[in-house]
């Protein structure tokens, strides 16, 4: 049905929504390399262009290895739960290309602002993986330097970390590392967030300020399908990168389990930034294969058949077929990256239980610049009461 | 009879204020298909629709703010909010339009809404999940703030709140969600919503207590009782507006008085039932009224939050200071 001076049925122009969701992404993804790890070409992205190919393999044997290493890092943290050495954990299974690949596109310049489910980010950027662990088994809230690694501390208030994002690149603005011509002076920032943060007001104002001020910020959503129980479709009626026109900045929908394609729109879109030429809202079309968090129990509200749909298009697998297939890596290739994933879950494993909990006392520390006096008068106050049970048991 | 968790009091009592009032509507993130992430409002959605019981985009001043057009509408929306610390981008709606409308409006206007919160720690989760922001709320005139203790007052407060023509601020203590079993009788009469309660009796000082700190405070009781003390306990269960009569009655009895509650102390719930009953017992206290509650830091990582919170012996060292004063 239309209504004149409406223009089309939106229907017609996006599908039916609740149940037309395209598992293909439609036709408006990007795509470079098919999840039987063919490579195809589109018209306006493309990857590897001016690198030699050997350079070119070394790059594709690079993600593979990053993605691998990303995946035993969450398999590792999962069963680290498990077994009662966290108290949570957020997985990522699935995402490992979305990441990956946006990860790699940056420069050492410049900064991520992340979710708490950014694990393959945080080790793009050099994060130990052990610090990611700390947080998610109670010790501390995050410990590691965002200044050291350019990657700010994970937001678990969803959305929240948006704004924060804009600001940072306004300030980035402000010190003329924009625009300048000088790839190793330009810089940009990229915000993560999911489909459901999509929602919160804080997202649209971060989009609204982006644009206002043309802020070097690349809005990148991983579109893993679900916020916890609720589907795509209780957030968005339209493909969530048409939103950015709406606000005033290109949008753009890659297939987030192609780490080549997610590699070459997001250096496409972090050189738009870091040229000034503003924000961009990347759309990584993907699929959380794993539950929320390890609390969460997905068979309450989805179909298998979903998820084995996904599995066919497994982000490393496609990889691994196309270098396999190209006879761009042996087999002793990938013993090695297996073997360093055995080594990794061993120093995870050994590691973890080594992040002893904080004292009690540390609780006071850093409320405040410096210790207010009625601070450290309950501080000492609770010290004193300690200490009173010393001997006493 | 039957022995039920607070979890299932709650998700009884939403069922029975349901199927009550056809105007009755429950939203929130996760609550329909999912039933909630702690599973309050498991079934519900399958019984009584997709209209009644609605999954909402992830917003939560969204979902208060469509509360309040619902409200406006007729209807008396009973939203969830899936942890204390995600209320806040909902707190602009809170404060400035579901806690002024009557006001506003001379009185034409009801905002029967009620607002679930799961609040206070001790569930060993990451920040933000394990808060207690009663305070911020209790400070604003015109929202009603409440806190359940236990399955039975779960049963019958969520009920009670969801007929209040006031909006009411409704807390729920997670830890105890599925913590302990208790009789319920669906043909009692329960307490008015607005009411503290004396839950144990005793007579050397009084424990003031709500949501997750009453077990507290009756652990404490118990083990006091051991050394010869004997301590009574009131659940406070109304924070806003506080019930303080059977709490003057009590510390005129007892002469003592200690408040616990999880929120920090520094302008806690603790501070204002001390200015009262220090306004009203002056001439009946042998000691000041102490409090006990969470350190003026943020909530610390989970690891140490046991630490961080008020427990038995917490309280039991105020009782000694108290006493000794």
């Amino acid at each position: 049905m239309t209504h004149a001076g409406f223009g089309p049925d939106l229907a017609e122009v996006f599908g039916p929504g609740q149940h037309g969701r395209p598992h293909d992404g439609g036709p408006e993804l990007v795509q470079l390399l098919t999840p039987e790890g063919e490579r195809v070409s589109h018209p306006e992205f493309s990857f590897g262009d001016g690198m030699s190919a050997e350079d070119e393999a070394e790059m594709i044997r690079g993600f593979f290895r990053d993605m691998t290493l990303t995946r035993r890092i969450d398999t590792e943290a999962t069963a680290l739960q498990r077994h009662g050495e966290l108290g949570i954990w957020a997985q990522l299974l699935g995402q490992e290309a979305a990441q990956i690949g946006a990860g790699r596109a940056l420069r050492p310049q410049d900064y991520v602002f992340p979710t708490y489910r950014e694990h393959g980010v945080a080790w793009c950027k050099g994060v130990d993986p052990l610090e990611l662990l700390g947080l998610y088994r109670g010790v501390d809230q995050g410990s590691w330097d965002p200044a050291k690694y350019n990657f700010h501390l994970y937001t678990i208030v969803i959305g929240a970390q948006t704004l924060h994002a804009t600001g940072y690149a306004m300030g980035m603005q402000r010190d003329g590392v924009v625009g300048t011509g000088d790839p190793d002076r330009d810089a940009a920032v990229i915000a993560h967030f999911g489909d459901g943060a999509s929602s919160q007001g804080d997202v649209n104002e971060a989009f609204i300020f982006a644009a206002s001020y043309n802020a070097p910020v690349v809005f990148f959503c991983q579109n893993n399908q679900w916020a916890i129980s609720e589907p795509i479709e209780r957030q968005t009626r339209i493909p969530l990168y048409q939103r950015a026109l709406g606000f005033g900045f290109p949008g753009v929908r890659v297939d987030g389990n192609d780490v080549l394609a997610t590699y070459a729109v997001t250096q496409a879109a972090l050189n738009r930034a870091r040229d000034g030429q503003g924000p961009t809202f990347v759309e990584a079309y993907t699929y959380r294969m794993g539950a929320h968090t390890t609390t969460d129990d997905p068979t309450r509200y989805r179909l298998s058949d979903d998820v084995e749909r996904w599995r066919l298009k497994d982000p490393i697998e496609r990889v691994k077929a196309y270098l396999q297939r190209n006879g761009l890596a042996d087999q002793d290739f990938f013993d090695a990256i297996a073997g360093e994933a055995d080594d990794l879950g061993a120093r995870l494993r050994a590691g973890v239980q080594e992040l002893a909990d904080p004292s009690p006392l540390s609780v006071f520390d850093h409320v405040y610049a410096e210790m207010t006096p009625e601070l450290q008068e309950q501080r000492d106050g609770y010290a004193a009461y300690l200490d009173s049970f010393e001997g006493a048991h | 009879m039957s022995k039920i968790t607070l979890a299932k009091g709650l998700n009884m009592g939403l069922r029975k204020a349901m199927e009550d009032d056809p105007k009755v509507l429950v939203m929130g993130e996760d609550v329909g298909k999912l039933g909630g992430v702690f599973r309050i409002t498991d079934g519900l959605q399958k019984d009584f629709g997709e209209d009644r019981v609605i999954d909402s985009p992830l917003a939560e001043s969204g979902i208060v703010g469509t509360a309040v057009g619902l409200a406006l509408r007729g209807y008396r929306p009973v939203v969830e909010i899936q942890f204390d610390g995600f209320v806040y981008p909902a707190y602009d709606q809170i404060v400035c339009q579901v806690a002024k409308m009557r006001f506003r409006s001379m009185g034409k206007i009801d905002m029967p809404i009620v607002i679930r919160i799961p609040f206070g720690g001790g569930i060993g989760a990451v920040e933000h999940h394990s808060e207690s922001p009663e305070a911020q709320f209790a400070h604003t005139p015109g929202i009603k703030v409440v806190a359940c203790s236990n399955p039975i007052d779960g049963y019958w407060m969520i009920q009670q709140a969801i007929a209040c023509n006031d909006p009411v601020i409704f807390l729920e203590p997670k830890r105890q969600y599925h913590a302990d079993k208790a009789d319920l009788d669906e043909g009692a009469t329960p307490d008015p919503l607005f009411r503290s309660r004396v839950v144990r009796r005793g007579s050397d000082a009084t424990l003031l207590a709500y949501g997750p700190t009453v077990k507290t405070a009756l652990k404490a009781a118990e083990a006091a009782s051991g050394e010869g003390r004997s301590l009574e306990v009131i659940d406070l269960r109304t924070l806003s507006p506080l019930d303080m009569a059977p709490v003057y009655e009590s510390v005129r009895r007892t002469g003592h008085a200690v408040v616990v509650h999880e929120a920090h102390v520094n302008l806690g719930l603790g501070s204002e039932v001390a200015a009262r009953i220090s306004e009203e017992c002056f001439y009946s206290l042998e000691a000041p009224v102490l409090r006990v509650g969470g350190f003026d830091t943020p909530y610390p990582p989970s690891r140490i939050e046991e630490e961080w919170l008020p427990d038995l012996d917490r309280v039991l060292d105020a009782v000694d200071r108290s006493l000794a004063f």
